[in-house]
């Protein structure tokens, strides 16, 4: 004991024990939120990409981090001000993720080619149990032919 | 000598940047392709530094992408050259391989109603560009010492407008509003602002953030008919509700199903003192509903009248085939018709609707229409064209100067140094000749 010079001062052990579960904590804490996500980014074309990302990042965090290819991501730098970070998921991962709030609805709304299983990737941050998830980029314009039929028809 | 591809973009809209991010940002192939820009005023980004409303900050964050991409080594912008008047397509045609038209739509669709000229009834646009700093707009001073403003449209622009007159003055101060603005609205007498449309509540051109923003205004109540609502409980359930705070002085409010007739004189004869509105109902449902006439009338008391009833491109040269009808370039799919080497995007391409995310998504539509051309062969690369060499020499020829982008870059500096001395994140410069003393400085 250090303040009594005793060998048994119960306070003391006491507060060694608290630091010790406490560094205990924060290590468990560091290491688990250090765990990796490994990801596939899938694009209209078929193209698969695939990272690796960390838990507690965004998809957009990972997208911008790991260079992933796609169009005029994340415009607003993920301040819910736009749509182009609409990425679209897994019907199994969808469900497990935390419903959206009213903000990012509001804007997700605007995303071209809308899913049910649709999210912004700035507002979702990547837990363990995605690990190995497949990411779909949404397609943002029509089929050339799409928009020569439409014409035609007019 | 290298067979380098000059693309040109006329950029009045921000999009032409984007465009040529992916122009740039090809995959091996496309090296070889050079992007200039060419702007009428000396800075560039066009409706993100005017067009978008002051306390949205968030959503000029898209201007670090455009940055990034402006800082390419093939990457070039001319600012302070009027593609029309200082140089024309035809002339661009010949030094460049391709030539892109991006420039927006800088006209007004028409009111055309009687009253239209009386002082007091503003254009959407001319009142945007006022609090935003636009320089064709410094001299606007609007008279704000009435009570009730009414808005026509219920667009995010009306929505935009209707938020800035009635917002805090606490919450403005910290905003890139140009300080003249402030000082007019910090002098404004204006406590009720009313947001006219012609058809129902759901037909209505706003989005549901702006809504929400007007509905959540501190220190204004939402004044909303229940009657508007009557048979659409369903479209009820998603508006947010409307707080109803006693102390609240100021009123932001909604009226469907009228169309303005006539703006009303004051005794005077010249100012705006009210303004006449027809009665309609709504025939249909949907996007497709109609607003039929029912033959009354109603007249609205009010100081002011903000048009916001939509944008429309203008014909820049007589050499580019224009629809007058639509307001838009002819166009198929983004190729300027009759002509080959001559796109159009945006817009100028598909009529002045959408959000930043669409317009964006068209200009990588029509990024790849080149890009296709190119490949195919419908653009000949094998021939050398001079590109901003020639043209440069063409304009400073004619007594013009050009701003390029890290003169630009001044005007940035200088904007963000006066806006700290006030706690703004900038002070925009309101006055074309001062840009250039900066940016040549």
């Amino acid at each position: 004991c250090f303040y009594c010079m005793c060998s048994i001062c119960v306070r003391c052990y006491s507060v060694l024990l608290a630091c010790v579960v406490f560094v205990l904590d924060v290590a468990v804490f560091h290491y688990s939120s250090q765990s990796k996500v490994l990801l596939h980014f899938v694009n209209q074309n078929g193209m698969k990409t695939s990272v690796t990302g960390t838990e507690g990042e965004s998809l957009l965090d990972v997208v911008v981090k790991k260079n992933v290819q796609i169009d005029g991501f994340g415009a607003c730098e993920g301040t819910l001000s736009c749509s182009t970070c609409h990425l679209i998921f897994e019907d199994s991962m969808y469900d497990r993720m935390e419903t959206m709030a009213d903000d990012e609805m509001d804007m997700l709304d605007l995303a071209y080619g809308l899913t049910k299983t649709s999210r912004l990737g700035c507002q979702v941050t990547l837990q363990p149990w995605m690990d190995g998830m497949t990411v779909r980029v949404p397609q943002e314009v029509k089929d050339q032919r799409d928009v020569q039929e439409t014409k035609s028809k007019q | 000598m290298s067979t380098s591809y000059s693309f040109e973009f006329q950029q009045y809209g921000k999009l032409t940047i984007v465009h040529s991010v992916n122009a740039c940002n090809l995959p091996q192939a496309r090296h070889d392709i050079v992007v200039d820009i060419y702007e009428r005023l000396p800075v560039p980004f066009g409706l993100v530094r005017f067009g978008v409303a002051p306390d949205h900050p968030e959503v000029k964050n898209v201007i670090n992408t455009f940055t990034q991409t402006a800082h390419s080594e093939r990457f070039y912008f001319h600012g302070n050259v009027n593609v029309g008047m200082d140089i024309s397509v035809e002339e661009l045609k010949e030094a460049y391989h391709a030539v892109v038209l991006s420039y927006g739509a800088e006209g007004n669709r028409s009111l055309a109603v009687s009253g239209e000229d009386l002082i007091g009834v503003f254009s959407a646009r001319d009142f945007v560009g006022w609090y935003n700093g636009h320089p064709s707009n410094k001299e606007l001073h609007p008279d704000l010492n009435c009570e009730t403003v009414v808005i026509l449209g219920q667009g995010n622009v009306a929505l935009d407008i209707a938020r800035v007159l009635l917002s805090p003055l606490d919450m403005l101060k910290k905003t890139d509003i140009t300080q003249r603005a402030l000082q007019t609205l910090a002098a404004s007498r204006v406590r009720r602002v009313l947001m006219v449309g012609r058809r129902g509540p759901l037909q209505i051109a706003g989005t549901i953030k702006e809504v929400r923003e007007m509905i959540n205004l501190p220190g204004t109540k939402a004044d909303l008919l229940p009657v508007d609502y009557d048979g659409i409980a369903e479209a009820l359930n998603d508006l947010p509700r409307p707080r109803k705070r006693l102390t609240d002085k100021q009123a932001m409010g909604i009226r469907f199903l009228r169309s303005p007739v006539k703006v009303l004189p004051g005794a005077d004869g010249k100012r705006v003192a009210g303004i006449r509105l027809a009665v309609k109902k709504l025939e249909g449902s949907g996007e497709g509903a109609q607003a039929i006439p029912t033959g009354h009338t109603e007249d609205l008391e009010c100081g002011m009248v903000i048009c916001s009833i939509g944008y429309k491109s203008l014909p820049i040269d007589p050499a580019v085939p224009f629809d007058p009808r639509r307001a838009i370039v002819q166009n198929n799919l983004g190729r300027v018709q009759g002509t080959a080497g001559l796109y159009c995007s945006g817009w100028l391409k598909r009529g002045p609707t959408g959000v930043i995310a669409t317009t964006m998504n068209d200009s990588f539509d029509t990024a790849r229409i080149i890009l296709n051309d190119l490949e195919a062969g419908t653009l000949d690369m094998s021939i050398h064209k001079p590109g901003a060499q020639d043209i440069t020499a063409l304009l400073k020829a004619r007594g013009v100067r050009e701003v390029s982008f890290s003169e630009w870059e001044k005007i940035n500096s200088e904007e963000v140094r006066r806006g700290e001395a006030l706690g703004k994140p900038r002070e925009k410069l309101l006055d074309v000749e001062e840009m250039l003393a900066v940016a040549w400085s």
